[in-house]
């Protein structure tokens, strides 16, 4: 219908109208770019936390999974007294020995102790218990001499690991692998050092020395009812609901609880925790999203606004276009789509502005945003909202145009 | 005029019959075209004269195709355009008329050769070769050599031959000029004059809407309007001498017979 000549001019004359007008054109469309460059950069910063939280997570582990007891939502605590749900030793055996999907498993106990070696005394050191597969599933294991073994939990070995951070704050030699520690008034003998965890998951594991000994051990400085956990790892993230299943359906029956019965623990994969973790961050995204809906709207009535004085001004040209044989889709048309790029234009700078921001955001100091970045599909969807606020407010000033009667327009001063 | 008009047929290129035009302003009626019948056969070259009232601007806006009348017909190379639809009308004025305007009506940030072109954008397939067209065109109007000039950068006469290039671009069925020579000094008129007398002896029909009787003076019919109704409607020589002219327009007039 329009022939490629009219697509060409239009697109020409569409952007000589925005160079010979430049700061008006600007201030036009200063809402779109206002408005892409913040939601630009709001989703930069977005990407960069995310892809932080993200590598966090996959240090931890994708395929992780926790299991600690909890009460049932609404429960009366009489009815499940905390030490009726607290974990066993014995349920961690048979998660062990029955889930299949599960690949490594160490229940966990803390226990505080008072720590000597040689002349120095620290009070109240958290010592943890655990089993050999502990090395597995916190990916850690020994710099120096030897992990831990099933032999050291079986027969209850007074031996311990103990991280670099532990060294200097108990003023051990260089290399004590051998040398022995007091823990709780019993002797043990230090076997390996192991890695301190690199990546410090939300800040926990805050102390920064540590302590372990053999489960077994443990069990028998704690209290009567002491607190476990159970920390392990599916065999790949992709079985992790099949696991979870797996390691409630064998809980379960261990506890005797009928299927009516609500559970009296929790069994949480990390792959949760991402899920959960990126609906937040798409919650957040859709909100930038309705923020650059409100300044394309404010920015789409400037556009509109400065359309219709375009008209106005150029209506002895649209007369004139129309006598030498221009319809009114045509005159429509070329409205249209210089308020279409007007707003692509603005986009455009709008991304530049984002971009820009995105780039200061990494050079934030400790603001954990060095990858923040605006991907593709944000650059994409900025220049489709762009073009749909083009459309939508040019849409009534192009109509304006191409509605004009010739003999007027030629007429108008 | 009688042989060309048997070439392409009994037909007249335009034939109005009856047409009327009222207009509505506010509680007021007014009728500008009341009745009017109008003939004009190919190639021939017509000016249409009348004081403000008499019709002569809705008259010509209804040639043109830019507005529908109230009633009667109006055939166009034997099409009734009195009854397109806007879209229609466009292709028409694309195809069939050439406009020239008092003011020129060029576009200012384009150049000579740009403004000529711009038929060709609204044109149905027409925009190949269009350089060479509209270079043809400023070439017939004399301005060969200010292609690249913006109307700014032009005199007024300069400016009209632009406008008239851009009208004969598409070779028209009309060339339509509404007081072409309103805004040019007497010199340039006459320029402007002999360029649509020249046009007109390549063939072209042309219609000329003036006040003046200097300008009619170079047509060989002039057709006088009078409340929306076609006053007089003699060849030029007989309109001349009713109205008692003088001499030189008259000398003019029979050249131009002569030639015809």
């Amino acid at each position: 219908m329009l022939n490629p000549l009219f697509w060409l001019q239009a697109i020409t004359l569409a952007f000589s109208q925005i160079w010979a007008n430049k700061s008006r054109a600007f201030l036009t469309a200063l809402g779109i770019i206002v408005g892409v460059a913040s939601t630009t950069s709001v989703i930069a910063a977005l990407t960069g936390l995310k892809a932080k939280v993200l590598s966090e997570f996959e240090s931890v582990g994708a395929s992780k999974f926790f299991v600690f007891p909890d009460r049932p939502d609404n429960a009366p605590r009489n009815m499940y007294p905390w030490e009726k749900i607290l974990l066993k030793t014995a349920e961690a055996k048979a998660i062990r020995d029955e889930c299949t999907l599960v690949k490594a498993l160490t229940p966990i106990t803390e226990v505080g102790l008072d720590v000597e070696s040689g002349g120095k005394r620290i009070e109240g050191i958290t010592v943890s218990g655990i089993w050999p597969d502990w090395h597995l599933v916190q990916n850690r294991f020994v710099q120096e001499g030897r992990p831990f073994t099933e032999i050291d939990v079986d027969s209850e070995r007074q031996v311990c690991l103990i991280n670099a951070d532990a060294i200097t704050e108990l003023d051990l030699p260089a290399n004590p692998v051998g040398e022995a520690l007091l823990l709780g008034g019993r002797r043990f003998m230090i076997v390996g050092i192991v890695e301190t965890t690199q990546a410090r998951f939300f800040g926990m594991n805050t102390s920064s020395a540590e302590i372990f000994i053999p489960f077994s051990v443990a069990e028998k400085m704690q209290e009567r009812n002491f607190f476990m956990r159970i920390e392990g790892m599916f065999a790949s993230p992709e079985t992790a609901q099949e696991g979870e299943d797996e390691v409630r359906f064998v809980l379960r029956r261990m506890r005797g609880l009928t299927p009516g019965e609500p559970q009296t623990f929790q069994v949480a994969a990390i792959d949760r925790f991402i899920e959960q973790f990126k609906a937040l961050a798409a919650g957040i995204t859709a909100i930038a999203g309705g923020i650059v809906g409100i300044s394309l709207l404010v920015g789409g009535i400037g556009i509109m606004n400065i359309m219709l004085v375009s008209v106005s001004e150029r209506t002895r040209e649209i007369g004139l276009r129309k006598a030498v044989g221009a319809t009114p889709m045509a005159i429509l048309m070329q409205f249209l789509l210089e308020a279409v790029t007007l707003c692509l234009v603005g986009g455009f700078i709008g991304i530049a502005f984002g971009r820009l921001a995105a780039f200061g955001l990494t050079r934030i100091p400790g603001a954990q945003l060095d990858q923040a970045d605006i991907p593709f599909w944000a650059v994409a969807l900025s220049f489709a909202f762009s073009a749909l606020t083009g459309i939508v407010f040019g849409m009534f000033p192009a109509i304006k145009a191409s509605r004009l009667d010739p003999i007027e327009a030629l007429r108008h001063e | 005029m009688a042989e060309q008009n048997a070439g392409t047929g009994d037909r007249p290129l335009i034939q109005v019959v009856g047409l009327t035009k009222v207009y509505r302003v506010g509680v007021e009626t007014i009728h500008a075209l009341r009745g009017l019948d109008l003939t004009i056969g190919r190639n021939e070259m017509v000016a249409i004269m009348g004081s403000s009232g008499s019709g002569k601007s809705t008259l010509m806006n209804m040639l043109g195709c830019l507005d529908r009348p109230t009633s009667g017909a109006y055939m166009l190379n034997g099409r009734d355009v009195s009854r397109m639809g806007a879209k229609e009308l466009a292709q028409v004025r694309n195809e069939e008329i050439g406009f020239v305007f008092q003011s020129f009506e060029l576009l200012p940030r384009q150049t000579a050769l740009e403004n000529v072109e711009l038929p060709l954008i609204y044109a149905k397939g027409g925009w190949r070769g269009r350089r060479q067209r509209a270079l043809a065109a400023l070439d017939r109007v004399g301005l060969s050599k200010r292609v690249d000039h913006r109307p700014n950068q032009l005199s007024g006469g300069q400016r009209q031959r632009v406008a008239i290039a851009r009208a004969i671009l598409n070779t028209p069925s009309i060339l339509l000029a509404d007081e072409p020579t309103g805004n040019l000094d007497s010199a340039t008129t006459a320029e402007i004059l002999s360029l649509f007398r020249q046009i007109h002896s390549e063939g072209q029909t042309v219609i000329i809407v003036t006040h003046e009787d200097e300008v009619a003076a170079h047509c060989q019919r002039v057709v006088r309007l009078r409340d929306g109704r076609v006053l007089s409607d003699l060849p030029i020589g007989q309109d001349i001498a009713g109205r008692h002219l003088p001499s030189v327009h008259s000398a003019h007039a029979g050249a131009e017979r002569a030639g015809a």
